[in-house]
């Protein structure tokens, strides 16, 4: 049992850290993100500027291919980059579905001439993928899309709705996934197409979230056309194609926490007063704080022993599921009782109150988002309960049904 | 990164599982419920015989020299095959306050007998909660006069080790001036006994530094604790998900419901958590790291949690057939309940993982 990295991997992460200190800004606050300031345009060409020196850097796609435009490298070196830039001010989300989702499915499933026309220009960030599965009646039962797809000669012709598609709104590209036959049972009759979100007809709506927040859009298609060749797998192949871009997650170890959490907790006890004492002094208090670092402590550790497994060459196992569920919910908890310790004035914004306030405020107001997206704590529990320990799934009525007359029940 | 144990650690855990599998059944464990044996004895023999028991104990006091880790493995099965032996009162607490505190002469005398089987060990290191009046408890010097706490395996020990104040007291309880008086417990399959003594010949452990002592032995055994109650929790979770595959009502498995499914995911997570707080609690125990007390802590209130929800909704999971006396979940019930409170509450590690963050946050 040791902590350490292997003589290899310290060699690797000194590479890294290197690179970083030489081309990267350093975080001065832990809730500092990249680009405060700027605008969306600048904020934008700034991302794109860092995806590119990344890439070219051989960053970009360390578990890729060399053929890819990938490094060649190992799961693990992945994990001691990300290690190493989270202490970074880079921008995060934005390339995260080109680089986990879009370009994977294309380098999978596309024709050779579609991948060198797009697997470049993704790695180096000058195109930007979404990934357009859920819809308002398809979200943790994804295979209930109705976006429709008909054939038109050489063309597919697409109507339909997609939502909670993150950064849909500066996207250049998505994977898009349409229902083409509704006499097929459910997850049968559906296809996969890459989609041009500039192309005529495909209209981007913002989601006010209820943090204030919009990193979500709407996507409507209005007769939209896409080229055959831009059709990812067979026809009806859809759900295949989709399993085969969430195995790409398969590598990733799950939900995090941050890991200062609980000193947080901490110091914002120190600062509040309960009887005209320092609350951290008062024992209920204090069996919260132990509560909150069982969890946040724990995230840390099981994340652990995901990396021994990568580190040793294996995929984690689907027990990592309990990241997301654990952090999550802990997310929520421990920072509802942050704000919970300054009592009527603890409702008082960040603005007003502090900017010590603003960590736990913003994760509070971001927490109920956390619990939902990449699978409701629902959900991850059933993952658990079936994949884990072998207890039956769901009883279904939707299975062999022809979608048409699900659509009709 | 390697936050694992390795594969010499998992072979030694894989022989102790074959042999408790064969050996620590349900009926040998009933044989001390009900009161028909002080321990089940051949578990406790095959234990000694294989070296498992005496693993941490160093080889020049006769032990087998492998190290915490490998202790470790051996009360998760210890723990998860529900063991009727006298382990932790020998080997997680009495051996290591011997081996932390003892003169060479204690060492050389007592450390070899334990890891034989020759003597079984307790101890009473203290606590901070308390209901009877304090039995007093006196030492001069060189005897021992008044009444223990009461002690795990207290019936059958040979040797006790007891803190009395800042001393920790070395008292061998075959000879004259000890009586024994065996108390009913919660937990039959891990008797308790007070010892009576009147001017028992006895000999201090360790000077001024006894409390320190005993709280560093304490975070050891909370780390070694928290491996049986996480096999403990592992056992009763999966005898419960069996079952919930094999009974019908309403015309489906039981395990096919939400409700039944959600449970046992949530007890599954509360079991992964208190599993990696007990590695990292392993890693720090085994490396002597800064970190044990708190790592300690959170083992100890992490897998306390997990094996009592485990054990309390096994039952309920089971439904009416869990609640009978044939069925081992009360078996784990009573052990949970026995594991969580032996060495202190889950209310009072939680006080003590609050104290440590606390302190390394200033």
């Amino acid at each position: 049992m040791d902590f350490r990295d292997t003589p290899e991997e310290a060699a690797f992460r000194a590479e890294v850290r290197a690179w970083l200190e030489a081309n990267g800004q350093k975080r001065t606050r832990p809730d500092e993100v990249f680009g405060e300031g700027l605008d969306d345009a600048a904020k934008l060409a700034a991302a794109k500027a860092w995806q590119a020196k990344k890439a070219a850097a051989g960053y970009a796609a360390i578990t890729w291919p060399k053929a890819a435009g990938g490094r060649g490298g190992t799961a693990m070196q992945q994990v001691i980059y990300q290690q190493e830039e989270a202490a970074y001010l880079v921008p995060g989300m934005i390339f995260e579905v080109s680089i986990g989702m879009g370009l994977p499915t294309v380098m999978t499933w596309a024709a050779p001439e579609l991948k060198a026309r797009f697997l470049r220009p993704g790695l180096a960030g000058e195109e930007i993928w979404c990934q357009l599965f859920s819809e308002p009646g398809a979200g943790s039962d994804t295979g209930g899309v109705r976006t429709r797809a008909v054939r038109d000669g050489d063309d597919w012709i697409i109507n339909g709705q997609k939502v909670w598609t993150s950064g849909a709104h500066f996207c250049d590209y998505g994977i898009l996934l349409t229902r083409s036959d509704w006499d097929k049972p459910k997850q049968e009759g559906l296809t996969m197409f890459i989609v041009d979100m500039k192309a005529p007809g495909v209209e981007v709506r913002p989601i006010h979230q209820m943090s204030g927040d919009a990193e979500f859009n709407e996507v409507f298609f209005t007769d939209v056309r896409i080229p055959d060749s831009y059709r990812l797998g067979p026809e009806c192949g859809g759900w295949k194609v989709m399993l085969s871009t969430l195995m790409q997650e398969r590598l990733s170890v799950g939900g995090n926490l941050p890991t200062d959490l609980h000193a947080h907790l901490v110091a914002l006890a120190q600062q509040c007063a309960w009887d005209e004492r320092p609350a951290i002094e008062d024992d209920r208090v204090r069996a919260r704080i132990a509560d909150a670092y069982l969890q946040q402590k724990g995230v840390e550790l099981v994340i652990a022993r995901g990396l021994t497994a990568i580190s040793k060459g294996k995929a984690p196992g689907p027990e990592m599921a309990i990241t997301k569920l654990i952090a999550a919910k802990a997310m929520q908890d421990i920072a509802a009782f942050a704000i919970e310790l300054a009592g009527p004035e603890g409702l008082l914004g960040f603005e007003a109150l502090g900017g010590d306030w603003r960590y736990m405020q913003r994760l509070w107001l971001g927490a109920p988002g956390a619990r939902i997206a990449g699978g409701t704590d629902e959900i991850l529990k059933n993952v658990i309960a079936e994949r884990v320990l072998g207890l039956p799934g769901e009883i279904r009525s939707d299975r062999k049904v022809p979608f048409r007359d699900l659509e009709s029940a | 990164m390697n936050f694992d144990f390795s594969d010499d650690q998992r072979l030694l855990q894989d022989a102790v599982r074959t042999m408790l599998a064969e050996t620590s059944t349900s009926q040998a464990v009933r044989e001390v419920l009900e009161g028909r044996a002080s321990h089940a004895e051949a578990v406790w023999h095959n234990l000694i015989e294989m070296g498992a028991a005496a693993t941490a104990i160093p080889e020049q006091y006769g032990g087998a020299g492998l190290g915490y880790l490998a202790l470790c493995l051996v009360a998760e099965e210890a723990g998860r095959h529900l063991a009727a032996v006298p382990l932790a009162s020998s080997f997680y607490l009495a051996a290591e306050a011997i081996q932390r505190a003892g003169s060479e002469a204690q060492k050389q005398h007592w450390l070899p007998k334990i890891a034989s089987g020759e003597v079984v060990a307790t101890a009473a290191l203290g606590s901070r909660e308390r209901y009877r009046p304090a039995a007093p408890l006196a030492f001069d010097g060189q005897t021992l006069t008044g009444t223990s706490p009461a002690l795990v395996d207290g019936g059958i020990a040979g040797l006790a080790v007891l803190r009395i104040g800042d001393d920790l007291v070395l008292v061998e309880l075959s000879g004259t001036g000890v009586s024994r008086n065996p108390l009913p417990s919660l937990d039959p399959t891990r008797p308790l006994a007070e010892l009576r003594f009147d001017r028992t010949p006895a000999e201090r452990l360790a000077g001024a530094n006894g409390a320190a002592v005993a709280s560093r032995v304490l975070d050891g055994a909370a780390v070694l604790l928290a491996f049986e109650q996480v096999g403990g929790a592992t056992c009763i979770l999966e005898a419960t998900r069996d079952y919930s595959l094999e009974r019908k009502a309403f015309g489906r498995q039981i395990g096919s419901f939400q409700a039944m499914k959600h449970k046992m995911a949530e007890i599954y997570t509360a079991i992964e958590l208190a599993r990696v707080h007990a590695y990292y609690g392993a890693w720090a125990l085994s490396s002597d790291a800064p970190e044990l007390p708190r790592a300690a802590a959170a083992a100890r209130v992490a897998a306390t949690r997990a094996y009592t929800v485990a054990a309390e909704e096994g039952i309920e999971l089971h439904g009416g057939i869990g609640f009978t006396w044939e069925m081992d979940c009360h078996l784990h019930y009573r052990r949970a309940r026995h594991l969580g409170q032996i060495i202190g509450s889950e209310h009072a590690w939680r006080a003590r993982l609050a104290d440590e963050l606390i302190k390394e946050a200033a």
